[in-house]
């Protein structure tokens, strides 16, 4: 029996002791935080950007209306692109919780700015008949002039999707301008704006199903349907459109749904996120190193406070926890002005965007365990090398 | 009279290196409760190496150390760490104060390892600064007071966690004479209040006016003047 009891620092006095060194070289644990803030903060930045654009981009997916379903002519049985019946749209509008149908129908023809000289670029151009029900169905509007009327359908008039508009060169709509397409002049009367739901609209050319019937030689064939469906029945609808739009070759038709598409696509990681998070791993290293180097310093500049405080009655394990404790607290504060920084970063650029700010728990949480990984890492040599020089050793001065 | 607080046996440590250094070489003597003893000789003579034996901040090579009645030889270092703790109290000729905290601060650091909760440390470091008469300079950072009031916290800083045995290692080395005798004085009037204190200097005057003293000479003890 010694009657010695060895007693524990209390968590207060173990934080107290651990902040020795960070409350008295205070510029230079600011710089040796730093390096971890800016790992900590490029990973939190670019985890919270690439998550809120995927917000923004599901907001803007939902936004344009879940509920679009499309029906596509498929492939026939020996690989020929297959024929919708003429009356597929009308038979899909019959289906209980159908609120709207428009039809589009590629064609042959090819358009040009003048019989001239092709001189644009337009072969990635379609020349397409639309119904004049198609703005609301795909969710778009019309951008300048007006869009197909039952009046304007018959006559040689086109409208001009975002891209095509822009292939073609054309900037405005003005009274007289046409653009040769089929062997004969057709006039402008409006261009769209981009239809994200369906971006094939975006590089076509539209004109109206009977001016096609009567200046293109089209046969009354649609090639894409597009359906509006109640929101809850969405899923009921579309088990219904291969059969009702072609009863007899319900396997050649194609039906899509393109918000699950798009919303596929938002959700998978950008190839770049993974090279910035890498970055932003090595920034953090490097933060690492410097906290390693910058407790490596102060355990050979406190060698008389280790002297002292082992005379005070300090064990081995409590030097140890006081260095150890000093680099996580620094590694911790400098996390933490890493997730403040990441998360400010992605707030002010999600807003600019309009996006949702989001701030996944992977950020942070990660961000600030990967700090205090670190932390622990480069504060434990320095501690045991501390906790190891012998009392009358550290004492000796000079 | 009581049982020694302190006692050597053919206490001896050499530091290993080409040639070894005999820094002691077999020590035997014993401070009982209450005395103030000198420990008087030449620079390199083992003193420190002594003091260091005696605080248990290091081990001899041969022989025993007992603190208290413990031998430090079989104590471990958890032990040992809490025997400082509760039962000595140091005292260096460059005081080794905390620059960043103020005075009462650094002796309720004396109390730090000992397990004592912060409000009583702080209360019994205003008390061990008024003992030393330090009471007005409570707030005050180290490099606010003169060398002999740094060194008056560091007393105070020593004995707050009344310890069994004070060790002083040149506690006057880096003050002036005035200061010095101010520092004696005070040394002299805690063992009159029943203190144990063990005081290492070079200095015979000082060590004249303490009533034992012990002269070291290359690692020996030569002459143990005990008060008749
Ligand atoms: N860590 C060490 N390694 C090797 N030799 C040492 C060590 N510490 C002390 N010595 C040697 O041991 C001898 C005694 O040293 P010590 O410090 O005990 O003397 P001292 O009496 O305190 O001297 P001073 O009055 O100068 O402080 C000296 O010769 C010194 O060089
Ligand atoms: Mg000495």
């Amino acid at each position: 029996m010694t009657g010695l009891v060895a007693v524990r620092l209390r968590p207060a006095d173990l934080a107290r002791v651990a902040s020795v060194g960070l409350r008295t070289r205070r510029l230079r644990a600011a710089l040796s935080a730093l390096g971890i803030a800016i790992g900590v903060g490029a990973m939190v930045a670019v985890l919270g950007l690439s998550a809120s654009n995927q917000a923004g981009l599901l907001a803007e997916i939902d936004r344009l209306g879940t509920n679009l379903l499309t029906v596509q002519n498929g492939q026939s049985l020996i690989g020929d692109k297959a024929e919708l019946p003429v009356q597929a749209p009308a038979m899909i509008g019959r289906i209980a919780s159908v609120t709207q149908v428009a039809a589009t129908a590629g064609l042959s023809a090819t358009v040009y700015r003048s019989p001239l000289i092709p001189s644009v670029q337009t072969s990635g151009l379609q020349v397409q008949a639309a119904s004049v029900d198609l703005l609301p169905a795909v969710g778009t509007t019309v951008a300048q002039g007006r869009y197909l009327n039952a009046a304007t359908e018959r006559e040689p008039v086109v409208v001009l999707g975002a891209q095509a508009a822009s292939r073609l060169g054309i900037d405005r709509v003005f009274p007289g301008e046409r653009v040769w397409l089929g062997g004969q002049w057709f006039y402008l009367v409006g261009i769209l704006r981009p239809a994200a739901l369906a971006p094939e609209i975006d590089h076509s050319v539209l004109v109206g199903f009977d001016a096609a019937k009567r200046h293109l030689g089209f046969d009354g064939h649609p090639t894409e349907v597009y359906v509006r469906a109640d929101t809850a029945a969405v899923a009921a609808v579309q088990s219904l459109l291969a059969g009702t739009a072609d009863p007899e070759h319900p396997d050649q038709v194609d039906v899509s749904q393109p918000s699950a598409a798009l919303e596929a696509r938002a959700k998978a990681k950008g190839a770049l996120t993974g090279l910035f998070l890498g970055l932003g791993a090595v920034a953090l290293l490097v933060g690492g190193v410097g906290v390693a180097n910058i407790m490596v310093i102060s355990v050979l500049e406190r060698r008389s406070e280790i002297g002292l405080r082992r005379a005070l009655g300090a064990r081995r394990s409590q030097i140890r926890a006081q260095f150890l404790s000093e680099a996580l607290l620094l590694s911790l504060f400098g996390g933490a002005a890493g997730v403040l920084l990441g998360a400010l970063a992605t707030a002010i650029y999600a807003s600019t965007q309009g996006w949702a700010i989001v701030i996944p728990a992977l950020g942070w949480a990660g961000g600030l365990g990967a700090a205090l990984g670190i932390g622990a890492i480069a504060g434990l040599l320095p501690a045991i090398r501390a906790a190891r020089l012998s009392p009358t050793e550290a004492l000796r001065t000079a | 009279m009581s049982a020694p607080v302190l006692e050597l046996e053919r206490a001896a440590r050499t530091y290993p290196g080409e040639p070894p250094v005999e820094a002691l070489r077999g020590v035997t003597f014993a401070v009982l409760a209450g005395e103030l003893v000198a420990v008087v000789g030449p620079s390199g003579s083992g003193k420190s190496t002594l003091l260091h034996l005696m605080g248990t901040l290091d081990r001899p090579t041969a022989g025993r150390v007992s603190v208290t009645g413990l031998d430090i030889a079989k104590l471990s270092d958890p032990d040992l760490a809490a025997l400082r703790a509760s039962r000595i109290g140091f005292v260096f000729q460059q005081f080794h104060l905390a620059e960043h905290s103020s005075a009462l601060e650094n002796v309720a650091d004396g109390l730090l390892y000992g397990g004592v909760a912060a409000p009583e440390r702080r209360a019994r470091a205003a008390e061990a600064l008024d003992r030393v008469g330090l009471s007005h300079r409570a707030t005050f950072r180290p490099s606010k007071l003169s060398g002999g009031e740094r060194q008056r916290v560091a007393i105070a800083r020593a004995l707050v966690g009344r310890p069994a045995i004070v060790l002083a290692d040149e506690p006057t080395g880096n003050l002036d004479s005035a200061a010095g005798v101010a520092i004696l004085e005070l040394l002299k009037d805690l063992h009159r209040d029943g203190a144990t204190i063990v005081v290492v200097t070079h200095n015979h005057d000082l060590a004249a006016e303490l009533p034992r003293r012990v002269e070291v000479l290359d690692g020996r003890i030569v002459a143990d003047g005990r008060p008749a």
